[in-house]
């Protein structure tokens, strides 16, 4: 590698740069462009005049949604299904995925079986609405977090981690008569950060992004989280949410920065946090798809 | 024999005890939500009535699923069905592989590490921030309308011709997953042995050929399984996306039997209907994952389980 680049090679390497470069330009900009629009003026964004620069810097749109009736509340739902859910994942997950990395687990192959043939044959959204519904679980918490508790792939990417784990280490924690529930307290478990954060992350943006389950199960509107209230508003499917307050005040030229104001401080989470989570899910990944 | 072999068995199933008792609450999960689900598919063979229950509603055969073969807007749907997933395997499919390769070719570190950390953004956000951003942009007076104004040309309705709905899906999916995506091929790259490379430079192979004798070879067991896995979900969509960017007027092209079961069974509550089109679904589906899974066994030693 240290003989010197070829002049082809080297525009080769340039323009590969260049792409990656303007696809990057690609994946952002629609993120740019609705906060930009979220703060300029609501008359500059209806002429057409925001591209690249916010215009009239105003934060009136974000005052407007914090003071509408329902955006607040449906915030404050999604945080509550997120920290709720996820610790149901994870307590539901780490309890299936320990006995199943388990050599000692008699039977483990046949639930093994059990439970991934409920990944290949999924019995539709019309028999789990029937379950749901006979548990009298509809229009509850309890509908959109627990349905989903146990993610197939992500308990295998699990019992993988759990698997690599030193035989040795059992051994001895059993000669010291631990049983196998201490032996997941006291070792597995402080072994685990790496995959547990990983779940944590994919576990946390599933329920906060999660739409289908709350828009089948939760009809009231004071229980919906924001994904659904943020449908209502961007798309216009429900003119009781964004029509009756002060949301669209100012001729409806307000809507447009009300709507990207709304998308943006529903994915204002994610982007905080995902420059520091990256090493987590990409490795998250790699166990899953390499080692099945 | 038998009996020291059973108990043997019992010895064993003692000495997991507490793993049973930590698995007890993962079992009945899947016993509830999965296989009680499975459970409930039976009223597809009943006049199924919420207040007669499941156990005595009328039993009717095979009467739903012979509705919806004689239906032809049913084979409407399945078509929909394949033809967005060919469209995504024409697109979506080649796209994640062409990114690995060219991240793979950028040898500034910082640079490769920022294309990387831009590109799987997008796959952290809803579908419904996608879409609504979708819907926002496309309107008659959104951005790309202010842009072919402003070229003098006519606008276009984007959301209500059926024409547009199978392009716009799959731009959206790519802005979406191809990032995400390129991850597992960008993993298959990073295991090709870098001698090869250099043993091709000295004999004076470009980096063009270099990118199509080595690193293509280098990662082809891994893209033929995604194409079999690809291939294996043909009959499977999945319909957030199309709920939210469908309406009556393009249901000719976006209309997919998801899509199907939702409205028809679960909105006009035809459950028994809904829950016989969903049969039909999964058991193709499910052959199709099998066999794809089996090929894909056949070619490297990973498979999906």
């Amino acid at each position: 590698m240290k003989r010197k680049m070829g002049m082809s090679d080297r525009i080769f390497t340039a323009s590969i740069m260049l792409v990656l470069a303007l696809l990057c330009i690609v994946v952002i900009y629609p993120i740019y462009y609705m906060l930009i629009v979220s703060i300029s003026d609501g008359y500059a964004v209806l002429r057409g005049e925001i591209s690249f620069l916010p215009k009239g810097i105003n934060f009136s749109a974000y005052e407007a949604i914090l003071s509408n009736k329902y955006v607040p509340n449906s915030y404050k739902n999604t945080i509550v299904y997120t920290v709720t859910g996820t610790l149901i994942n994870l307590t539901m997950t780490s309890l299936c995925a320990y006995p199943l990395s388990r050599k000692n687990f008699y039977g483990r192959n046949v639930f093994t079986a059990i439970i991934v043939f409920t990944m290949f044959f999924d019995a539709g959204i019309i028999s789990q609405y029937m379950v749901v519904s006979s548990l009298h679980m509809r229009n509850t918490i309890w509908a959109v977090v627990i349905p989903g508790a146990i993610n197939v792939w992500y308990m295998i990417i699990m019992r993988t981690f759990f698997s690599d784990i030193p035989e040795e280490l059992f051994e001895s924690a059993k000669l010291d008569g631990a049983n196998d529930m201490t032996i997941f307290g006291r070792i597995v478990l402080p072994l685990s950060k790496a995959v547990m954060a990983t779940m944590v992350l994919f576990y946390a943006v599933g329920h906060w992004n999660a739409f289908l389950q709350p828009l089948i199960y939760l009809d009231d509107r004071n229980k919906m989280p924001m994904q659904l209230i943020l449908r209502n508003i961007v798309m216009g499917a429900d003119a009781a949410v964004s029509g009756s307050s002060s949301v669209t005040s100012d001729l409806g030229t307000i809507s447009m920065n009300i709507k990207y104001a709304v998308i943006f401080i529903t994915i204002l989470p994610i982007l905080a946090v995902y420059p520091f989570v990256q090493k987590y899910f990409v490795k998250g990944v790699m166990v899953g798809s390499v080692k099945g | 024999m038998r009996g020291t072999v059973k108990k043997q068995g019992f010895k064993k199933a003692r000495e997991s005890r507490f793993l049973y008792l930590m698995f007890i609450l993962p079992l009945i999960y899947f016993i509830v939500f999965k296989y009680g689900a499975m459970a409930y598919l039976i009223i597809a063979f009943e006049d199924f009535n919420a207040f007669k229950g499941i156990f005595h509603s009328e039993w009717v055969g095979l009467k739903w699923f012979r509705a919806f073969v004689e239906d032809p807007y049913f084979w409407n749907i399945v078509k929909n069905t394949i033809l967005l997933n060919l469209w995504m395997l024409a697109f979506c499919f080649p796209a994640p592989i062409l990114l690995a390769l060219m991240i793979n070719e950028v040898k500034q570190k910082r640079f490769k590490k920022f294309a990387q950390t831009i590109s799987y953004l997008p796959y952290f956000l809803s579908t419904v921030v996608v879409c609504g951003f979708i819907t926002n942009v496309l309107a008659s007076d959104g951005l790309v309308n202010q842009l072919i104004g402003a070229l003098g040309m006519e606008k276009v309705s984007f959301l209500m011709e059926p024409g547009w709905f199978r392009p716009i899906y799959v731009i959206s999916e790519l802005w979406q997953g191809c990032g995400w995506g390129s991850i597992i091929y960008l993993a298959a790259l990073s295991g090709v042995d870098q001698q090869l490379y250099e043993a091709a430079a000295i004999d004076g192979a470009n980096k063009l050929k270099q990118l199509w004798h080595i690193s293509l070879p280098g990662i082809a067991p891994v893209i033929s399984i995604q194409f079999l896995l690809t291939v294996g979900r043909l009959l499977t969509v999945g319909y957030e996306k199309i709920i939210l960017l469908y309406n009556g007027a393009t249901y000719e092209t976006a209309d997919v039997i998801s899509t199907y079961v939702y409205r028809r069974g679960l909105i006009e509550a035809n459950y028994s209907y809904g829950a016989a089109v969903s049969i039909f679904q999964a058991v193709i589906a499910l052959i199709l994952v099998v066999s794809a899974n089996r090929a894909a066994r056949k070619i490297g030693q990973t498979s999906l389980w």
